[in-house]
């Protein structure tokens, strides 16, 4: 066995081992930089599995303590895993770095190294959900992820964040508890929880027309738990709380990734554990399809209705999240490889909206509201450019990172007409709709301030807080991350898609 | 919700006149014993499930401690006002 096959284990295992370690740390340094450390090696565990797997085109199952198939805990790898799991520690890393002035500002000193502890928790876990090979291990690991979650939301210290984890706590344990539940009767009707196990006697199964009600009950019941869990649209309540009312760092890595990490779960169940064909004749696929451009037209109007800016991002999240699940929808191989890159261009291009706004709101005197930040892009040039890369990117104007993905849908809307027409009409009425809200945004954002706040921002000028050089820096890194993903996205589709065959 | 589901899983597992799989008297014989793997799956989920109750209850002593309360109504109009 290549020495690079234990790189999957290894990462899971460093950031558990780097969150066991943290909270021994009274002073908020050594965490933050165990936290790069990790981050870091995470990184480059990923990348040296990116370039090891694209020349061989070849994926791999991991045995766990060396037990084998059916008694064994598996962990599989492929291109797409590792491509993602890069993905990931990049924008944590950035996330963190860009928010690290919001971290110190908004949590008690003495519960820092706390903080870094449940990040390292919440990358385990979300790297135990892109490699792991097993139903069981993917609930407890989704459970983990909601924890820390949730814990990162209630880190600001104040009512609305409280009630907002409560809100996303019980949203999400009805997920996981959907979840479990599938998985169960998934268990009971084939006896193994490998997914590879379970996908033969699906087949079998499906083929001789044994015990339908049982597997379309379960498989409804985990695509629901996830669903809820990823906030696709009317299960989507909980997330403009939780996101637009925690620290920085974590909108950016909620929005950004932690929603993410479930739908690729999901993406791997449809590939892993049912087969293509198997979701259609089910006509699970036309449920989402539906969901998911009812969420990204929703999602968009809701956006429209608020003043709050990180609301506003957030309802935002709500109709991006929409356009995933309508490529994984469409049924086609067209359709999920859109899907996945949607998944790269949001995380890439989400938390660059949260740390940008957060740019912005520094300079106004921290006002959230929209009418405050008039003028704020000319006190806070960076962060402006950042907001306003990040919401092309998201309207979906060709060179930015939202482009690519919308291409893709149209094209793999079209073996269906059907789908053609409803993916076209929600396409256009959607970016029209992001249009809508964030234009109006970028402009009064870059548009002089008016005359009477004239007096107030001077007065402002002289005590004029310094600019966080990180926060820039990661702004600045992002934009240029952005403009990658929109304009070499040949190399980057062609990655998914070499993976996205290996996993089937 | 979670205890139902964990009793569903039991219940699978459970087959009728065979003994909890733990090798007794020396029988190692398979026809014996019941499946193990949902009681295992049952034992992590209560582990899971525990925790995460754990982390509500100390949730909600936090808004108990701030706002004198448990309404979530009451709790939502303080909060709005804090806001302001």
């Amino acid at each position: 066995m290549p020495f690079v096959y234990n790189m999957p284990f290894f990462s899971i295992l460093l950031c558990m081992l780097g969150g066991i370690i943290t909270p021994f740390f009274r002073k908020r340094r050594i965490p933050q930089i165990i936290n790069t450390c990790i981050i870091a090696a995470v990184f480059a565990m990923s990348l040296a599995l990116l370039i090891t797997s694209l020349t061989a085109e070849e994926s791999f199952t991991y045995m766990m303590g060396h037990f084998p198939a059916p008694w064994g805990n598996e962990l599989r790898a492929g291109p797409l895993e590792a491509l993602l799991a890069m993905a990931f520690s990049i924008v944590m890393f950035l996330s963190l770095v860009g928010g690290m002035r919001g971290v110190n500002h908004d949590i008690r000193p003495t519960r820092i190294p706390l903080y870094y502890t449940m990040m390292n928790f919440l990358l385990s876990s979300m790297l135990a959900l892109i490699y792991t090979n097993d139903m069981f291990t993917a609930y407890v690991f989704i459970e983990i992820n909601t924890i820390c979650a949730c814990a990162i939301v209630m880190s600001k210290d104040s009512g609305m964040t409280v009630v907002a984890t409560i809100r996303y706590l019980i949203m999400s344990l009805l997920g996981s508890g959907f979840f479990l539940f599938g998985v169960s009767m998934l268990y009971s009707i084939t006896g193994h929880l490998l997914m590879s196990n379970v996908q033969q006697s699906v087949i079998m199964l499906v083929e001789t027309g044994q015990h339908t009600v049982p597997l379309v009950t379960s498989l409804g019941l985990m695509v629901l738990g996830l669903a809820i869990k990823s906030a696709l649209y009317p299960f989507h309540s909980w997330l403009p709380s939780a996101h637009g009312s925690s620290t920085t760092a974590s909108s950016a890595i909620l929005s950004g990734l932690v929603l993410k990490g479930y739908i690729i779960l999901l993406v791997k169940m449809f590939y892993r554990v049912f087969t293509p064909e198997i979701l259609a004749s089910l006509h699970i696929t036309d449920v989402i399809f539906v969901l998911g451009a009812l969420g990204m037209i929703m999602g968009s109007i809701k956006a429209l209705k608020e003043t709050h800016i990180k609301r506003m991002i957030a309802y935002s999240s709500v109709a991006q999240i929409g356009y995933i699940f309508m490529g994984l929808g469409l049924g086609t191989q067209v359709g999920i490889m859109a899907a996945c890159f949607h998944i790269l261009a949001h995380a890439f291009t989400k938390p660059m909206l949260f740390l940008s706004a957060n740019g912005l709101v520094d300079v106004s005197d921290h006002q959230y509201e929209m009418k405050a930040l008039r003028g704020s892009a000319r006190k806070d040039i960076i962060s402006g450019i950042g907001f306003t890369v990040g919401a092309l990117s998201m309207i979906g104007i060709p060179l930015f990172a939202g482009f690519a993905p919308k291409i893709f849908l149209g094209i793999g809307s079209m073996e269906n007409n059907f789908h053609m027409i409803v993916t076209f009409l929600a396409l256009a009425l959607s970016s029209l709709l992001n249009a809508l809200y964030y234009v109006p945004a970028v402009v009064a954002f870059w548009s002089k301030p008016k005359q009477q706040a004239q007096g107030g921002s001077i007065a402002l000028h002289q005590e004029k807080t310094k600019k966080s050089v990180f926060l820039l820096s990661s702004i600045g890194v992002f934009i240029v991350l952005n403009f990658v993903l929109g304009i070499a996205y040949g190399p980057i589709m062609k990655m998914i898609t070499t993976g996205l065959n290996l996993l089937g | 919700m979670d205890t139902s589901i964990f009793l569903f899983l039991a219940s699978k597992g459970y087959i009728f006149g065979r003994a909890a799989p733990i090798i007794k008297d020396g029988i190692t014989n398979m026809e014996a014993y019941i499946n193990p793997v949902p009681s295992g799956l049952v034992l992590t989920g209560i582990v899971v499930s525990v925790s995460v109750s754990a982390f509500s209850l100390a949730l909600v002593q936090r808004l108990y401690k701030k706002y004198k309360t448990v309404n979530l109504d009451e709790i939502l109009v303080l909060a709005k006002k804090e806001e302001e």
